[in-house]
């Protein structure tokens, strides 16, 4: 991540990153997929999440918020200031707070005791902006401490199977005008959207398909999302209202991916369409 | 068999029978407060509200894996396609087909009824998003079944015109928990666009039966 902060390193991703949006644009149809796994490859060791990352680290050491202080004594669940292989352990039941967090709303957490940041704040922040966008760049710092490590959210605290039983209700629960759930597309690993190939996410293969490469760099928007992005966007496709920030249903789903995806291996942050 | 045999089988009996009905009161009430909690994380945006989320008994039913499929909810699901079955209204004027290619762009696009839509945008079919249809276009999705050539193998007699209607309309009617949208019965399309969509898969001179 410090290489990338060079000026020569970033030019020269900037160049890639053009000559690739360009190439995969130009794929034919039925290659589409083949392009973009291409793409992941070529900058493979360049992921523009790092820029994010990077900056994420910045803001963990940083002193900020009404107390004036840093994320450095954070305690993600594997002990105050531990941030390996914290994300790959995610959600889980903290004590303090009595009740499930998962990465971003534990964050939020930190931010509020240790900082004194309202936590409204950061709710009320749209995507990529204000608040919420220093809790996206702590998230990519967070998450590629976990890279490479196999995905093992405990299932043990009653909250945590309780969290985890909401989740699946809420994976299979179909509403709105096209009457659509979750499993409505990811309970079948030989389905597509367009070309879009869709992870079964009941499947332990299929849910670290998902979960394991999210959140992610997003080519199509040219920025990072977190998972809780990549909820809020599936719910609006769905045609479902706005799920809010950090409520039960994101997290209770995030706890039933995470779960399923068990023994899976974390990939993030991830690089996608 | 003696008497305290009997007596034990019953009680053992009368114990599983009530414990399965308990359990099962315990199962709908947790259900009902896990959908509670669901619901209560949405607010309203845009054009969507959190009452759109409120479901139906189409949608209730459908939402329980063990009674979409499988022998146990084959009853409901037979009541629900029923229920459903009697939202199906024919087009206002009694003409079916309209223009493929007006169709065409339709089935094309996926667009409308998300939060960031306008209430005055025009929502698309999104038929490609799910189903393959016409052969030149290769980016489709394989959640529906291929329509290619639908109206070559099936002909269009008034049977299969208005079963094609219907599918289209209410597609509950004839799969319960199927996962097609009901396009006529929740408005999705306008009665126009859904003559031309008709056109697209039966019309002879739509690409989708060369």
């Amino acid at each position: 991540m410090k290489k990338i902060m060079s000026g020569g390193v970033s030019a020269t991703l900037g160049l890639g990153l053009c000559f690739l949006v360009t190439s995969v644009g130009a794929q034919n149809a039925p290659t589409a997929s083949d392009g973009i796994a291409k793409y992941r490859e070529m900058i493979a060791d360049g992921n523009p999440a790092e820029l994010y990352e990077a900056e994420g680290e910045q803001l963990w050491k940083k002193a900020a918020g009404s107390k004036n202080a840093t994320l450095e004594k954070c305690d993600l669940g594997l002990g105050a200031g531990v941030v390996k292989g914290a994300a790959a352990q995610l959600p889980r039941y903290f004590k303090d707070t009595n009740r499930v967090q998962d990465l971003e709303s534990r964050l939020m957490t930190c931010m509020e005791v240790l900082q004194g940041i309202d936590p409204k704040e950061i709710v009320d922040a749209p995507f990529g902006k204000g608040a919420k966008k220093a809790v996206e760049a702590v998230v990519a710092y967070v998450v590629t401490s976990s890279r490479d490590m196999k995905i093992n959210a405990p299932m043990k605290h009653p909250k945590e199977k309780e969290m985890y039983a909401l989740g699946k209700r809420a994976f299979y629960y179909r509403g709105g005008a096209m009457d659509f759930s979750c499993a409505s597309c990811h309970d079948d690993a030989s389905k597509r959207i367009r070309l879009q190939d869709l992870p079964d996410l009941t499947s332990a293969k299929g849910a670290a398909l998902g979960w394991g490469y999210w959140p992610a760099y997003r080519v199509s928007s040219g920025e990072f999302w977190t998972m809780q992005r990549r909820l809020n966007d599936c719910y609006r496709q769905q045609r479902f209202p706005y799920p809010n920030y950090v409520s039960d249903v994101t997290i209770a789903l995030s706890t039933y991916l995470a779960a399923n995806a068990k023994g899976g291996v974390m990939h993030t942050p991830g690089l996608k369409r | 068999m003696k008497t305290s045999q009997l007596i034990f089988r019953a009680s053992v009996l009368c114990a599983l029978g009530l414990a399965s009905i308990s359990g099962y009161a315990q199962t709908a009430k947790a259900q009902a407060a896990m959908d509670k909690a669901i619901v209560a994380s949405f607010r309203d945006e845009g054009i969507i509200s959190v009452a759109s989320i409120t479901q139906d008994e189409t949608q209730a039913l459908c939402s329980d894996p063990k009674m979409a499929t499988g022998k146990a909810g084959a009853k409901q699901r037979a009541a629900i396609e029923a229920a459903n079955m009697e939202t199906i209204l024919p087009p206002y004027d009694g003409v079916y087909l309209g223009d493929w290619k007006e169709g065409e762009k339709v089935a094309q696009s996926g667009r409308g009824a998300t939060w960031t839509d306008k209430s005055s945008a025009v929502n698309g079919g999104g038929c490609y998003n799910c189903h393959q249809i016409s052969k030149a276009e290769v980016s489709h999705g394989t959640i529906g079944p291929s329509l290619l050539g639908y109206g070559k193998t099936r002909g269009n007699s008034a049977a299969v015109v208005e079963y094609t209607w219907g599918k289209m309309y209410n597609a509950k009617a004839y799969n319960a928990c199927s996962a097609m949208p009901r396009i006529g019965h929740f408005n999705l399309l306008t009665e126009k666009q859904m003559k031309d969509v008709m056109a697209l898969l039966l019309d002879p001179a739509s690409p989708v039966n060369q």
